[in-house]
C-alpha cells in the first residue's frame, strides 16, 4: 500500500510543481514578447508602404504634418520621442524636428544678451527661416512650437507663453509666474509698459507692480527708460519689431560668450 | 505692378500688421520687378512692400485689388512663389513705382521662405475681408471692388478653372493620404493596447520576468514611441539603444568638455551631437536618456540638474571642491563678478557661470547683491 504523506518526497514534489509554475510563468511573458515582436514587424511593414507612398507629404504639407502628430497623441503614440523610433526611421519626421530644434537653440543663444531670453515666435520664426537657407524646406510656427515642446526634456527652462494673438518664446530658466506674464500680455502692444499702466488696467498696488517689474529687470527682459517724457517706461526687447531686421552685428558677435 | 502705389508704410489708424516676412522679390507678372529684395508686410487693409536696404522705398497695395491668389512651389534653384491675380488699377490711383503693366497678376518670390505662414495669413484675411469693416483715414482705394465685378478679365475664369482643378486634384491626394494615415494609426493604436495588457502581465509577474526581457520590451515601446505603460516615463533608460549612445557620448565629449572647463549645458550638446551626425538625429530625449546611465556603465561623465532646472553633462574629474574653489578666487581676486563677468574671464556661457556661482553660494562661501543693476558676488565674509 502507498502512503502519501509528507516525507521528503512529497516536499520535492512540491517543489518541482512550483517550479513547473513558474517556468509557465515565464514562457507566459515570452509568448506575449513574441506576439508583440511579430506585431511590430507587420506594422512596421505597413508603415513602410506608407512611407513610399506619402513620405513627401511629411516634408512638403505642414497641414499634414499637424494631422499626423494629433492622430498619433489621440492614440498616446509620440512619433518624435526617439530618433531610433520607426516613425522617425521611416518617415523621417524626426530629423526634420531635431534638427529645428538645434536651429530653435542657436537663435535664442545668438539673441539672449539682447532680450533676456525671451523672443516673439513671429521673430523666432524669421530668424529660423534665414539661418535655414534657401534650399531648406519651409517651417511653419506650429512646427516651431512642436520642436520646442520636445526641448523642454532637456530642462534648460523652455517654454511657451501665450501673449495677445501669440506667444512668447522663453529658452532660459527664469521663473515666470502669472504676475509676470500677465505684465508681458500688457506690454505686447506697444513694446513697452508704465507703472500707471499696470495699476489701471490690472488693479494692483504700487508694490506688487514694482516688485514685478524688478524681477523683469533683473533677469534682463525688461530695460528701464528713465528718460521717457512722463513717468519711466519699461521695455521689451523681446517685443522689438524693429529688430527684427537687425541681424547681429560682428562686434556684437565677438562679444558674445557662448 | 501698377497697382502699387508709393506709401510711408506707416499703418493707420485700424489698420493692423497681421504679418512680415523678409526676403521677398517682387515680380510683375513673369518678369523680375526693377526692386531687390524686400521685407512683405501683410496687413488687415493692404500689402506692403519694404526694400531691405532703401527704408524709404516703399510700397502698398490696398487687398481690394486682390482677385485670388495661389501658390506656386519651389523647386532646385527656385524659391517658392504665391502668383496674386489682381483687378484693374483704378483711374484714379496715386503713383507708384510703375506706370503700366502688361500683366494683371504680380508674384511674390519667397526667398527666405515664410510662404506657408504668409500664405495662411492671407487666406484668412481675403476670407475675413476686415478693411471693409474697418475704415481708415484716408481712406485706401477700395473703389474698385464693386466695379471690378462687372470688369473681370477673362483670363480669370480661365485661372479660376484651373485653380478648381489643382484644388481638387490636392484634395484627392490628401484625403488619400488621410485615408492611409487613417488605417495606419488603427493599427498603431493595436500596438498600443497590447502594450498596455503585457504590461499589466509583467507587473502582476514580478520577479518572474528576466532583465533581458524588461530591456527587450522597453525597445518595442521605444519603436513605437509609447509611452511605458507601467513607469509612464516615455522609454526610461535601459534599451540597448541608450546604453550605446551612452558610450559614444563617453568618448567623443571628452575633448569638448575639457574646452568648457568640465561642464556643458544639454543644449549645447545636442546641438553638437546633432550638428557633427547630419542625419539620424538624436531626439532630446534619446539624448537625457543616455545620459542617465552614464553612471551604471561606470562612464566618466555625469548628468547633473541643478536647482534651477538647467541640465549639464559635467566630466567626473573635475569635483565639486574644484568648481566651488575656483569660483571663490576669481570673486575673491577681482572683489565681486557678476555672471556676465566670470562668464568672460572662464570663457563660458552666463548661464554656466551663473550655475558655478550660485553653488558657491549655496555652500556658504559667496554671498549675493541683488539688484536692478544685476546679480553681484562677494567672498562670504560672515
Amino acid at each position: 500500500m502507498h502512503r502519501r504523506g509528507v516525507g521528503a518526497g512529497a516536499i520535492a514534489k512540491k517543489k518541482l510543481a512550483e517550479a513547473k509554475y513558474k517556468e509557465r510563468g515565464t514562457v507566459l511573458a515570452e509568448d506575449q514578447l513574441a506576439q508583440m515582436s511579430k506585431q511590430l514587424e507587420t506594422f512596421k511593414t505597413h508603415l513602410e508602404e506608407f512611407a513610399s507612398k506619402h513620405k513627401q507629404e511629411i516634408r512638403k504639407s505642414a497641414q499634414f504634418r499637424v494631422q499626423f502628430q494629433d492622430m498619433c497623441a489621440t492614440i498616446g503614440v509620440d512619433p518624435l520621442a526617439s530618433g531610433k523610433g520607426f516613425w522617425s526611421e521611416m518617415l523621417g519626421v524626426g530629423d526634420f524636428y531635431y534638427e529645428l530644434g538645434v536651429q530653435i537653440i542657436e537663435v535664442c543663444l545668438a539673441l539672449k544678451h539682447r532680450n533676456g531670453g525671451l523672443i516673439t515666435l513671429e521673430e523666432l520664426h524669421q530668424r529660423v527661416l534665414k539661418g535655414r537657407g534657401k534650399f531648406a524646406q519651409d517651417v511653419s510656427q506650429d512646427d516651431l512650437i512642436r520642436a520646442i515642446k520636445k526641448l523642454k526634456a532637456m530642462g534648460n527652462g523652455f517654454g511657451i507663453i501665450p501673449v495677445g494673438g501669440t506667444y512668447l518664446v522663453q529658452s532660459v530658466p527664469a521663473e515666470l509666474n502669472m504676475d509676470h506674464t500677465v505684465v508681458l500680455q500688457l506690454a505686447e502692444k506697444k513694446g513697452f509698459v508704465t507703472v500707471s499702466e499696470i495699476k489701471s488696467s490690472l488693479k494692483w498696488e504700487t508694490e506688487r507692480t514694482c516688485h514685478v517689474l524688478d524681477d523683469l529687470l533683473k533677469e534682463g527682459l525688461a530695460w528701464l527708460d528713465g528718460q521717457a517724457a512722463g513717468e519711466p517706461q519699461y521695455w521689451l526687447p523681446a517685443l522689438f519689431s524693429e529688430l527684427y531686421s537687425q541681424d547681429v552685428t560682428p562686434e556684437e558677435a565677438s562679444e558674445m560668450v557662448p | 505692378m501698377d497697382r502699387f502705389v508709393w506709401s510711408s508704410g506707416l499703418l493707420e489708424i485700424n489698420e493692423t500688421l497681421v504679418i512680415q516676412q523678409r526676403g521677398v522679390r517682387l515680380y510683375d507678372g513673369e518678369e523680375k520687378g526693377k526692386m531687390d529684395l524686400g521685407t512683405l508686410l501683410l496687413s488687415t487693409h493692404r500689402l506692403l512692400w519694404r526694400d531691405h536696404k532703401n527704408h524709404d522705398c516703399c510700397i502698398a497695395m490696398p487687398l481690394s485689388q486682390i482677385v485670388l491668389f495661389e501658390e506656386q512651389a519651389g523647386g532646385i534653384g527656385k524659391s517658392a512663389k504665391i502668383v496674386v491675380h489682381l483687378h484693374p488699377a483704378p483711374s484714379n490711383k496715386e503713383p507708384g513705382p510703375y506706370q503700366t503693366s502688361k500683366y494683371s497678376y504680380i508674384k511674390l518670390s519667397f526667398k527666405e521662405h515664410g510662404q506657408i505662414e504668409f500664405s495662411r495669413r492671407l487666406s484668412e484675411e481675403m476670407t475675413q475681408k476686415r478693411w471693409e469693416r474697418m475704415p481708415v483715414s484716408p481712406p485706401i482705394n477700395s473703389s474698385t471692388t464693386s466695379q471690378a465685378g462687372r470688369t473681370r478679365a477673362v483670363g480669370i475664369v480661365g485661372i479660376e478653372r484651373k485653380l478648381e482643378e489643382k484644388r481638387k486634384e490636392m484634395d484627392k491626394n490628401i484625403s488619400e493620404a488621410f485615408e492611409d494615415l487613417s488605417k495606419l494609426m488603427e493599427k498603431a493604436k493595436e500596438m498600443v493596447e497590447l502594450s498596455r495588457s503585457i504590461a499589466s502581465k509583467i507587473k502582476d509577474k514580478q520577479g518572474d520576468i528576466t532583465e533581458d526581457e524588461t530591456i527587450r520590451f522597453k525597445s518595442y515601446l521605444l519603436s513605437m514611441g509609447i509611452a511605458n505603460p507601467v513607469t509612464r516615463e516615455t522609454h526610461g533608460s535601459g534599451t540597448h539603444y541608450h546604453m550605446q549612445l551612452a558610450k559614444q557620448l563617453g568618448e567623443i565629449m571628452l575633448a569638448p568638455l575639457e574646452a568648457r572647463r568640465g561642464m556643458m549645458a544639454l543644449t549645447e550638446v545636442y546641438c553638437l551631437v546633432n550638428r557633427a551626425r547630419g542625419m539620424e538625429l538624436l531626439s532630446p530625449e534619446d539624448l537625457v536618456n543616455a545620459c542617465k546611465m552614464f553612471e551604471a556603465l561606470k562612464l566618466p561623465l555625469r548628468l547633473r540638474i541643478f536647482d534651477s532646472g538647467v541640465m549639464v553633462i559635467q566630466l567626473q574629474s573635475h569635483s565639486e571642491e574644484e568648481i566651488i574653489a575656483s569660483a571663490v578666487d576669481n570673486v575673491s581676486e577681482k572683489g565681486s563678478l557678476t555672471s556676465e563677468e566670470f562668464a568672460k574671464l572662464l570663457g563660458l556661457s552666463v548661464l554656466l557661470s551663473k550655475e558655478r556661482l550660485l553653488l558657491a553660494e549655496k555652500m556658504g562661501h559667496l554671498c549675493r547683491d541683488d539688484s536692478v543693476e544685476g546679480l553681484r558676488f562677494y567672498p562670504n565674509l560672515f
